[in-house]
């Protein structure tokens, strides 16, 4: 299969909850190897998008991942192809150990030497996790929490990562650890679906953005033109 | 080094290593805790405890196997009853008819050992104890296929709405059970059936199914609990077992991981159907007339109360849940079995409390637990005691309140420990050297967390 420019591209998709429509007609695309970042308020469908790419609730329009469409996929097939979710509140399994945490991640796969460089990769990127490979997952701080779920996504080898809110609840330099984070998983080659409140940030580590309002796409370009449009810092910004 | 690519073997074992691991031993295994229950405990017991030893061995699968649903994966199941029952009377019914049609005679004396009535003058491997094992394994591939029919909801249901769905596939199956034609105890009447009256299987009805043999004994019990009990470890601690524990913690994580949430929650209830049918059908074969409430929701409710008294989750806590509770209801009938066998409960608790001194002599921290098994006997005898002399000065039969004892005791263990017993934790990680306190490290919260865990053995 030719590798696609576009890691991802959405075109016209929309998601009905019952007669609520929470999304309609959103179009952009994912280049490959970049960060893009969705902004938008509270109900502007930022994690209803992400679940639409995951399969996860039942859309119209194309969904095209990776050069084919997602069309017919489920969620955990769609992981076997290189998409991965890391969903909103961290969604860790609690009672299991962090070491059964990881192993989840890697769920699909049994390559055993190449699961076991992704986890050094995972160790060198937070090393926290390593210290904490016994413990029950329940009984990391909200920020190793956060670790935990981004590194067993890593896991899976994702081509294209779905992060949604990573600084949900985080204290202000965590958030920016977890920031320099995503962009170092960037770096090697993870392209990344970021859905942020924290505009701000999300801006600076982004390397394109889409802002989202009532279901639909109001603005999207590069984010550091995003970051200086006075809409977008009069809406989201505050300055 | 590490555990995680220890889960995914460096090479495939060949066959024959597969075979000698996941066949051989625990085969061995088996036989091995179905000898000694036989063998060494069943005379130590006498005529009365030996029965009682059957139907904690079958309180034992039936924890075992709903732990598999209830505790694993997460999904309240309380239809449990319904796979026991299709087991049970599928297992009676392949050895009562089968017998009766090939030997014209369905009494277990002929044909087997009936070891819980007369441990003297009997022999094991009889034709009819072969019969019951076809039954039992007909009555586990039956009671699969109903797991994998009720399986099916599961995956748009969860919590209470699956729990009705579960409750009514009970019913259904007492209900059709009391729709059956009346037992037939002649061979020849049977053979003279047509097939069109055997749509409708003569399994008794509402009076119920008699005269099964008895070959259940402590041997044949005790070996499949062993063989229950190992096949659940095993299903825990493999790729499924992950994948069902990933489902009860967090499903739309467990989907983002890549788990088919569909196919490992109707395979849950399958391998607990199975298990559950086996159960059934040993309990056909242990000296009790099978009646549609079999399938009933009392029966349900009990199973429910091993797993969560025990810890959803832990395979054994709720075996040893099973155990205590089923001995609990023989022993709160009255204090005379009790204080009869005081020399033996005091034993009991003599070793068991050597074994815990010579724990915390070599350093290991399952002392503390041990110590705790060994306070249960000397409770119960005290318990005896105190009822003896009870009834003795008021006249009051405390027996006759035993369900309410019963019912105390578990609000009691449920207000002390809210997750049950043990939690997600095995008996057996309670084991094992002592730790060294750490100094606290930062952030300070979540190592104490960690320090706390092995003695408490909560999971939040």
């Amino acid at each position: 299969m030719p590798e696609a420019a576009n890691i991802l591209e959405l075109r016209d998709i929309s998601v009905k909850y019952g007669a609520i429509r929470a999304i309609n007609n959103v179009s952009f695309s994912v280049k490959r190897g970049e960060i893009l970042t969705l902004i938008g308020c509270n109900g502007a469908g930022k994690t209803t998008t992400l679940r639409a790419i995951s399969s996860m609730v039942r859309v119209s329009g194309d969904v095209t991942f990776n050069g084919s469409s997602t069309a017919g996929e489920r969620p955990e097939t769609l992981v076997r192809r290189g998409l991965c979710h890391c969903p909103e509140g961290r969604g860790i399994f609690a009672n299991m150990s962090v070491e059964e945490n990881l192993s989840l991640g890697a769920f699909t796969r049994n390559d055993r030497d190449a699961i076991e460089s992704d986890r050094q990769r995972v160790f060198t990127l937070f090393p926290r996790i390593k210290e904490r490979l016994k413990q029950n997952a329940g009984t990391l701080s909200g920020g190793e929490q956060q670790m935990l779920a981004i590194g067993r996504a890593l896991l899976s080898r994702p081509q294209l990562l779905l992060l949604d809110e990573p600084s949900l609840g985080l204290a202000p330099q965590l958030v920016q650890t977890i920031f320099r984070i995503i962009r170092e998983i960037n770096q090697q080659g993870v392209s990344i679906l970021l859905v942020e409140q924290n505009a701000h940030m999300a801006l600076q580590v982004a390397h394109t953005a889409v802002v989202l309002e009532t279901g639909g796409v109001a603005m999207q370009g590069p984010a550091s033109d995003l970051a200086r449009s006075d809409a977008v810092r009069k809406a989201y910004l505050g300055h | 080094m590490s555990a995680l690519t220890d889960l995914i073997p460096a090479h495939r074992p060949s066959l024959a290593q597969s075979l000698f691991a996941g066949v051989v031993v625990p085969s061995l295994c088996a036989i091995g805790v179905g000898t000694l229950m036989q063998f060494g405990v069943g005379p130590v017991l006498g005529d009365y405890w030996t029965s009682v030893g059957v139907q904690v061995g079958i309180a034992v699968m039936l924890a075992v196997s709903l732990n598999i649903v209830n505790g694993f994966t997460g999904q309240f199941s309380i239809g449990h009853a319904g796979f026991f029952a299709i087991g049970a009377y599928i297992g009676a019914g392949v050895s009562y008819y089968g017998a009766l049609l090939i030997w014209n005679d369905a009494s277990a004396m002929a044909h087997g050992a009936p070891l819980v009535w007369n441990n003297s003058k009997s022999w094991l491997f009889g034709a009819g104890e072969w019969l019951m094992i076809g039954g039992a394994i007909l009555g586990a591939c039956v009671a699969a296929a109903f797991g994998y029919i009720v399986g099916l909801p599961s995956l748009r249901l969860r919590g209470d709405y699956l729990a009705i769905v579960t409750l009514g596939f009970g019913e259904i199956v007492r209900v059709l059970l009391q729709q059956t034609r009346p037992q037939v105890f002649d061979g020849a009447e049977l053979r003279e059936m047509s097939a069109g009256e055997l749509v409708i299987p003569p399994l008794g009805g509402a009076t119920g199914f008699s005269s099964i043999p008895k070959y259940a004994n402590l041997w044949w019990v005790w070996l499949f609990v062993a063989v229950v009990v190992f096949f659940a470890y095993r299903v825990k601690v493999s790729s499924t077992g992950r994948a069902l524990l990933s489902i009860r913690e967090d499903e739309i994580a467990a989907r983002a991981m890549g788990v088919n949430i569909t196919k490992y929650k109707v395979r849950a209830f399958v391998l607990a159907a199975a298990l559950a049918g086996i159960a059934g059908a040993l309990y056909a074969h242990s000296g009790n007339v099978l009646q549609p409430r079999d399938a009933g929701f009392q029966r349900s409710f009990d199973c429910i109360i091993f797993v969560v008294l025990g810890g959803l989750g832990s395979i054994s806590g709720a075996a040893l849940a099973a155990v205590a509770l089923s001995i609990m209801t023989e022993a709160l009938r009255g204090p005379e079995p009790i204080l009869e066998n005081w020399i033996a409960l005091l034993i009991l608790t003599a070793v068991i409390s050597i074994v815990a001194a010579i724990l915390r002599a070599v350093g290991n921290r399952g002392w503390r637990i041990t110590l705790l098994m060994a306070v249960t006997p000397l409770s119960i005898l005290l318990l005896g005691l105190a009822s003896k002399f009870f009834t003795d000065a008021t006249g009051i039969n405390l027996a006759d309140y035993r369900m309410v004892v019963y019912a105390l005791l578990l609000i009691v263990v449920m207000l002390v420990r809210p997750n049950g017993l043990f939690g997600l934790t095995e008996i057996w990680e309670y084991f094992g050297p002592e730790r060294a306190k750490k100094p606290p490290t930062t952030p300070p919260t979540a190592s104490q967390a960690a320090a706390a865990a092995p003695t408490e053995g909560s999971r939040p």
